[in-house]
C-alpha cells in the first residue's frame, strides 16, 4: 500500500508486519511515536503482540533477552541516553546471541540537553557486537527494519540488530511509503538454544578464560558471515519487493575524483550536494555508508575523500574518518558536522568538497583552529 | 521542487498543515516532504514547517532558507519573526487576515482562515483551527487540487467540517 | 552442535560428590526440630528436602543449617574418617 508517513511510523509499520511475540519499550524523544504506534496497534487489535510496560530501557532490553530466549521474537526501539541506559543489556543481547531487533533513533547525548540528531549514541554502542544499520529515507526506515529480522534470525548469525534512524530529520519528516504483504519473506522463529523446559539448562553461567575466548571468537565470525546473510537478504528482498540495498549506496561514484562519505540523512542530502558540483564540473560523487557493524569493504582506490561525521571520538577523531583511514589507507579530509541536530546543507556539503583539504580535520561552524 | 515555509505558533497547527499538504500533493501524484522544525517549543511559541513539492524524489532534508512560499497562520509573529527571509524574488506570501498588510510586498495574498474556522465553531483548546483551511486556500493558488485536499483531509481527519472549511477557503482567496 | 554461548546443563557431581569437602556433619535431633524448614531455605547447597532430610554425599558441612535453626534441634559434629 502507497501512503505517506513518518520515518517513526514506518518502523512501526515493519514491527508490525514482522508480528513479534513480544515488545517491550520504553518511550524517548524522538522515538516516542514509534512505541504510540505500536501501542495503537495492539490496542485495536491489529498486532497480537505481547506488550510489556517497563520501567526503564535496561529493562525493556532485559525483557526483550528474556522473551527472545523463551522463543519468541521481539523488538523494542530507543533514543540516545535510553540507549545508554540498557547499554549493559545491550552487551548482553548480543553475547546471549539472541535475534533482538531494536530501532535506535538518533539522538545526541546531554548534557546540554539535546534531542536532535547526532550518531554518537548509536557508536558508543559499537563494540557490543550487534549488527547496526543506518537508514536515509522513510521507505529505508520501513525496508530496513523488516530485513533486520531475517538477517538476526538466520543460523549463520544470530545476533541483534540496530536500525538507526536520525532523530527528527527523519523521525519526523513525512514521505512517501510502500508497505508490503511480507508473506513468508520471514520464516517462523527458530532460536537453537531457545528454553526446551524437557532439557533444562544454566544460560550465562561462570564460563572460564578459554571458553569466553571462544565465545567472543565466535560472535566475530557470525559477524563476518553477517556480510553475506545480508548480501542474500537484501537481494531476495529486492527479488520480491522491487527494492534494492547495498552496504554502501553509492551515487555517481563510477568516474568520480572525489567521494563524499556521510550516514543517514546527510548521506542522502550528499546526493544533492554532488550533483551540485558536477554542474561546477567537479566530479564528485556520494558514498552513504548503510551498514556499520560489519563494517563495508569500500573501493575507494586512486580517489579523494570527504568523511562527514556526526559524531566524534574525543581525543581521537571523526569515528568514521578514523575506519577510512583504518579500512583504505587513505588520508581524508574529516568534517565533523551535524551534531546535535546543527543545521547542514547540500550546500554546505559542496562547500567541504571544494574546501577539502585531505588529511586534515575541520569542524563545521568553528572557526578557531582546530 | 516548490518549497513553503509555514509560520505558526506551537497549538495553531503549522505542523500537521505541513503534513496535510505533502499528503494533498502525495494524492496529486507528486513527491513530497513534510518536516517541522523541532526546537524547543511549547504552547504559543513561534514556530516553523517545511513542505517541499517536487516531480522527483526529494533527497533534502535541511530547512527551507529561500522558500517560493512563505505561509504565516499568525500574522503577530511578524512583531517577533522577518518571516520574509529569504523569500524568493518572485516568491509568494499567503497571510491568515482579513485585510492586505502593509510592507509585504506585492505578490501577497491573505484569506480570513480564523473567520472560517470560527464560522463553524472549529475550536479545539481555544484554538481556531487553521491548518484544514488553509489547505483550499493552496489549492485555490494551484499548488494541490481541491480533490486532493479534500481527500487528504478525509484521511487525517473525521469532522466533515474541516472540509467544509477547506472549501471555503477555496472560495474566499482572490487571487 | 556449534557452541555460541555459555550454557551448562545439570549433571551429577560434575565436581565429584562434594559431601567428600566436609569437616562437619550436621545431625538433626527430631525431638527438638519443628520441622520450619528455614534450614532447608538457608542451605546453599539446597540439599535438604522437602521432608528435611540432609543429603550427605552434597552438603559440604558449612554449618549455616545449624546456625539459622531457631529450635537449635541442628549440631555440627566432627566427621570420623
Amino acid at each position: 500500500m502507497l501512503t505517506i508517513a513518518t520515518g517513526n511510523k514506518a518502523v512501526a509499520a515493519a514491527a508490525k508486519a514482522a508480528e513479534p511475540g513480544v515488545i517491550a519499550a520504553y518511550p524517548i524523544t524522538p522515538q516516542t511515536e514509534i512505541v504510540e504506534q505500536i501501542a495503537e496497534y495492539i490496542n485495536a487489535g491489529d498486532l497480537a503482540s505481547q506488550y510489556i510496560l517497563v520501567e526503564s530501557e535496561h529493562s525493556a532490553m532485559a525483557a526483550c533477552i528474556g522473551a527472545s530466549v523463551g522463543g519468541v521474537r521481539t523488538f523494542t526501539a530507543t533514543s540516545s541516553h535510553g540507549l545508554l541506559y540498557m547499554h549493559e543489556m545491550v552487551h548482553w543481547a548480543a553475547g546471549a546471541r539472541l535475534p533482538i531487533v531494536m530501532a535506535n533513533v538518533n539522538r545526541a547525548l546531554g548534557p546540554g540537553w539535546n534531542t536532535w540528531a547526532e550518531h554518537t549514541d548509536a557508536f558508543s554502542q559499537r563494540d557490543t557486537g550487534w549488527l547496526q544499520v543506518f537508514v536515509s529515507t522513510v521507505q529505508e526506515a520501513y525496508d530496513a527494519t523488516l530485513m533486520a529480522f531475517k538477517i538476526a534470525e538466520d543460523e549463520r548469525v544470530l545476533l541483534p540488530v540496530m536500525v538507526n534512524l536520525d532523530g527528527f530529520t527523519l523521525s519526523h519528516i513525512m514521505q512517501s511509503l510502500e508497505t508490503v504483504e511480507i508473506g513468508d519473506f520471514l520464516p517462523p522463529y527458530h532460536l537453537p538454544h531457545a528454553i526446551d523446559t524437557e532439557n533444562p539448562c544454566v544460560y550465562g553461567p561462570m564460563t572460564g578464560p578459554n571458553d569466553h575466548f571462544r565465545f567472543r571468537w565466535d560472535i566475530e565470525r557470525s559477524m563476518r558471515d553477517a556480510r553475506g546473510v545480508i548480501a542474500e537478504v537484501e537481494r531476495e528482498f529486492a527479488e520480491r519487493f522491487g527494492r534494492s540495498y547495498a552496504p554502501t549506496e553509492d551515487y555517481r561514484c563510477d568516474d568520480a575524483d572525489v567521494i563524499v562519505i556521510a550516514m543517514g540523512t546527510l548521506g542522502k542530502e550528499a546526493e544533492v550536494a554532488v550533483d551540485r558540483l558536477r554542474d561546477d564540473g567537479i566530479r564528485a560523487g556520494s558514498m552513504r555508508l548503510r551498514w556499520f557493524r560489519p563494517f563495508p569493504d569500500l573501493d575507494l582506490a586512486g580517489r579523494e575523500v570527504v568523511v562527514i561525521d556526526r559524531d566524534y571520538s574525543f581525543g581521537f577523531g571523526g569515528v568514521i574518518a578514523g575506519s577510512v583511514r583504518a579500512k583504505t589507507g587513505i588520508e581524508p579530509y574529516s568534517v565533523i558536522a551535524g551534531l546535535g541536530g546543527q543545521e547542514v546543507t547540500y550546500n554546505d556539503i559542496a562547500g567541504f568538497v571544494r574546501d577539502r583539504r585531505p588529511g586534515e580535520e575541520t569542524w563545521f561552524g568553528v572557526n578557531e583552529d582546530v | 521542487m516548490y518549497e513553503i515555509r509555514i509560520h505558526s505558533r506551537g497549538g495553531q497547527g503549522g505542523v500537521t498543515a505541513a503534513r496535510l499538504l505533502a499528503l494533498a500533493a502525495f494524492r496529486d501524484g507528486k513527491y513530497a516532504t513534510a518536516c517541522p522544525f523541532y526546537g524547543a517549543e511549547r504552547r504559543g511559541a513561534p514556530v516553523v514547517s517545511f513542505v517541499r513539492i517536487d516531480a522527483e524524489p526529494i533527497k533534502i532534508y535541511s530547512q527551507i532558507h529561500e522558500p517560493d512560499l512563505v505561509i504565516v497562520l499568525d500574522t503577530s509573529i511578524m512583531d517577533v519573526v522577518d518571516v520574509l527571509q529569504g523569500l524568493k524574488g518572485d516568491g509568494t506570501v499567503l497571510l491568515n487576515s482579513a485585510h492586505p498588510l502593509e510592507g509585504c510586498g506585492a505578490s501577497c495574498l491573505h484569506v480570513d482562515l480564523t473567520g472560517i474556522a470560527l464560522a463553524r465553531d472549529l475550536v479545539i483548546a481555544g484554538s481556531p483551527i487553521l491548518n484544514t483551511p488553509v489547505l483550499g486556500a493552496l489549492a485555490k493558488m494551484g499548488i494541490v487540487t481541491l480533490p486532493s485536499v479534500q481527500e487528504a483531509i478525509r484521511e487525517m481527519f473525521t469532522d466533515e467540517r474541516n472540509v467544509q472549511a477547506a472549501e471555503a477557503a477555496y472560495g474566499g482567496l482572490k487571487v | 552442535m556449534r557452541e555460541r554461548l555459555a550454557l551448562s546443563r545439570p549433571t551429577e557431581a560434575s565436581s565429584g560428590k562434594t559431601g567428600s569437602w566436609r569437616t562437619f556433619r550436621p545431625v538433626v535431633d527430631r525431638e527438638t526440630c519443628n520441622a520450619c524448614g528455614l534450614c532447608a531455605q538457608y542451605c546453599p547447597d539446597g540439599v535438604i528436602d522437602e521432608d528435611l532430610n540432609i543429603d550427605l554425599d552434597y552438603c559440604k558441612g558449612c554449618g549455616i543449617c545449624a546456625n539459622e535453626c531457631p529450635k537449635e534441634a541442628i549440631t555440627m559434629i566432627r566427621e570420623e574418617r
